[in-house]
């Protein structure tokens, strides 16, 4: 049946469509957007904060230090992280283990179990990020086979990790500097703040299907 | 089905002050939150420009895109369907449903799958399919049809939305509190993410060059919807697909800025193939429906095909006088507003809606907002046109459908009256004697008068006035 409409459907297209001079498209008004990596932090920062994202600073070996903190006293039973990847493996390294306050460290697979039921039961999960884009405040995530799609989407709590050197002006240049064209992963995200809607008399409120609080650590 | 009428529906929703309180105050804080977005005049200029160059581009090569398209959703593992008319759409899906043997699906945003109708078809078949965008999940629990592209609850209050959801949801709590309300959506659809067999999402913008859906939205349902169950259907209608990746990052940046007044929405969800060897999550199956239903037609026509430049932002209902004030519903049409009023038509028909076209001031508010410059005035009058067109042979479906013989004759008449002086003078020193004599409570003159005083003809003609005063007449 496909077969039959598709060909229907070019064949219409191929004698209705009027050939037209070709079109130039002039892309120098997102292009000229450049600031310096000050800025862009600071401009990521304000995006991010604009829309109830947390975010945090913190020293390049810091981070884990500074989740601890962040996370001491919030009464957290789990930390859904993603092992073999680099923020998996650095958590693993420097984890306080022994403090009881902190949230024990939760691997994102288990053998034979459906990642969808673990996931779904997480309060919390960590990952790590592509970059950031300092004109819209959004993280870039290429989810992977050892950090699954649904980490930064089921649990109520998201924390992410940016490293503040990989903050590109847009997100045209980041995919243009990237070369994301040449070979897309299975899913590419953009994540701009928790999960939201205002779809009740323009109300807005978080956290209705996705992550109600996200945390992004920024290591310099 | 019985006629649609605009100008009947309007006319009682105009008369609703509720919904019209609920209505202008959204679009007064949707057009402050646009603006808001749009404060260097010169970057919204070139932007837009940018953006319909893109668009433009896009329609121009619209078949060689779509055959890109599919070959590179095919290398990345998506398979591909086509289908001419909504019923063929309807029944890929189902197909495809019933091949998987799915018998529950969750659902993202989608205008498209409102168009087809999915939902109903779907019951019928046995099919469960549920909304999951908050504002969907309500009017399907109420039963409504979306009064708006972007905000599809927009017509309800805060304590209309309570009231129902008490009463449609077990166990739910009466509560006006709008996080609560979220919550209890939230625990309802979590459940259903968890064990549906079907993921049903619309497509913002398809990627031909890299065989990529991309998915615009702040919840967090449509990343679910297309990741949690086992099959992933997208649906699209053909002119969605664009050429280059670097061609999205602007029409993103326009949409949500232009939409809502935000930078960017909370995510943007990018497929380009179905879960990899070694992946964990996402669905095993991704299938891509093109939907034809009258866009080949309006693509070849040099005028109207700006139509479907459209990327359905919302902006031009946010800014129109005449939505603002009778709501979405009155158009009786999947799309509202200006959008809808020239869309509609070329879709179903002039003889289906003719009406739309001419429910509009032409105030041109629209056309100043639109992210992608379509010229919906100047779409709106060749509609109107078409609708009146003589002969009918044009490319515009029920054109001539408009056409009333006694109205072309008025019309065939005051044009003769003008050409002429000797008629134009007699006629006019007539009706000043006696045009005042004309009944203003009887058809015709009373479609004016029941809402406006009757004008009435002065004693002298513009040209006896003239005369008196010495103006030499030639
Ligand atoms: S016609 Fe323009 S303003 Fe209206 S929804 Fe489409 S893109 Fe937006």
């Amino acid at each position: 049946m496909s077969e039959q409409h598709r060909s229907r459907i070019m064949e219409r297209l191929r004698t209705g469509v009027p050939p037209t001079a070709p079109v130039e498209s002039d892309f120098s008004v997102i292009s000229e957007k450049q600031w310096p990596l000050s800025e862009r932090l600071l401009r990521l920062r304000q995006r991010l904060e604009s829309v109830n994202g947390r975010v945090h600073e913190c020293g390049r070996d810091a981070w884990v230090a500074e989740l601890q903190k962040l996370l001491a006293g919030r009464k957290l039973k789990a930390l859904m992280y993603a092992p073999g990847t680099e923020v998996g493996d650095e958590l693993d390294e420097s984890w306080d283990r022994s403090d009881s306050a902190l949230p024990a460290l939760l691997p994102a697979l288990e053998p034979d179990t459906d990642i969808r039921e673990r996931v779904f039961q997480a309060e919390a999960a960590v990952t790590g990020t592509l970059g950031g884009i300092a004109d819209t405040g959004s993280l870039m995530l290429w989810p992977t086979a050892k950090e699954p799609r649904l980490m930064s989407l089921a649990p109520p709590l998201h924390i992410a990790l940016l490293d503040a050197d990989r903050i590109y002006n847009t997100f045209w240049e980041a995919i243009n500097q990237q070369r994301w064209a040449e070979d897309m992963p299975t899913n590419a995200l953009l994540i701009s703040g928790p999960s939201k809607t205002a779809d009740i008399e323009q109300q807005l409120s978080y956290g209705v299907h996705g992550p109600r609080e996200l945390i992004v650590l920024i290591r310099s | 089905m019985s006629q649609a009428d605009f100008r009947g529906a309007a006319s009682v929703a105009v008369g609703d002050v509720q919904l019209r309180g609920n209505f202008r105050r959204a679009m007064d804080g949707l057009m402050e939150k646009r603006a808001a977005q749009f404060t260097d005049a010169d970057e919204e200029g070139r932007l837009r420009a940018l953006g319909e160059s893109i668009r433009s581009r896009s329609l121009a090569r619209l078949p060689e895109l779509l055959e890109k398209l599919e070959a590179s959703c095919k290398r990345n593992g998506i398979q591909v369907h086509w289908a001419e008319t909504t019923a063929d759409a309807n029944q890929t899906v189902m197909d495809i449903l019933k091949n998987r043997g799915a018998r529950t699906l969750v659902k993202g945003k989608s205008m498209v799958s409102e168009e087809m109708e999915l939902n109903h078809f779907l019951e019928a078949e046995g099919i469960e399919a549920l909304e999951s965008d908050l504002g969907e999940y309500i009017i399907q629990l109420a039963g409504e049809m979306p009064s708006h592209i972007v905000m599809p609850v927009i017509h309800r209050n805060t304590g209309q939305i309570a009231e129902l959801m008490e009463q449609k949801i077990e166990g739910a709590p009466y509560t006006e509190d709008a996080d609560e309300l979220c919550q209890i959506a939230r625990k309802v659809l979590r459940e259903k993410f968890y064990r549906a067999d079907a993921g049903v999402s619309g497509v913002n913008f398809a990627v031909a060059e890299t065989g990529t859906l991309c998915l615009v939205e702040n919840e967090g349902n449509g990343r679910m919807s297309t990741t949690a169950p086992r099959t992933h259907i997208a649906v699209m209608g053909i002119e969605k697909v664009v050429e280059h990746l670097q061609d999205v990052p602007p029409l993103l940046s326009l949409l949500t800025r232009s939409a809502t007044g935000q930078h960017i929405t909370t995510y943007f969800n990018m497929i380009s193939s179905p879960r990899r060897p070694g992946e964990v999550d996402g669905p095993e199956e991704v299938h891509l429906v093109l939907l034809d239903n009258g866009r080949s037609r309006i693509v070849s026509d040099p005028e109207l095909k700006a139509t479907l430049r459209c990327i359905r932002c919302g902006a031009c209902m946010n800014h129109c006088p005449v939505y603002t004030r009778v709501g979405g519903h009155a158009y009786q049409a999947v799309i509202p507003g200006p959008i809808g009023k020239i869309l509609t038509p070329q879709l179903q028909g002039l003889d289906e809606r003719g009406d739309l076209p001419f429910g509009s001031t032409l105030c041109n508010a629209c056309v100043e907002v639109c992210p992608v410059k379509i010229p919906i005035v100047e779409l709106l009058l060749r509609l109107r046109a078409e609708a009146n067109s003589p002969t009918g042979d044009s490319s515009v479906k029920g054109s001539g459908a408009k056409r009333d013989k006694t109205e072309a004759l008025l019309w065939s008449g005051w044009q003769r009256m003008h050409a002429s002086g000797k008629l134009y003078n007699s006629l006019s020193r007539v009706l000043a004697k006696t045009g005042n004599l004309a009944p203003g409570f009887m058809p015709p003159l009373s479609g004016w008068t029941a809402t406006r005083t009757k004008p009435r003809f002065a004693s002298q003609t513009l040209h006896q006035l003239a005369r008196k005063r010495g103006v030499p007449d030639e």
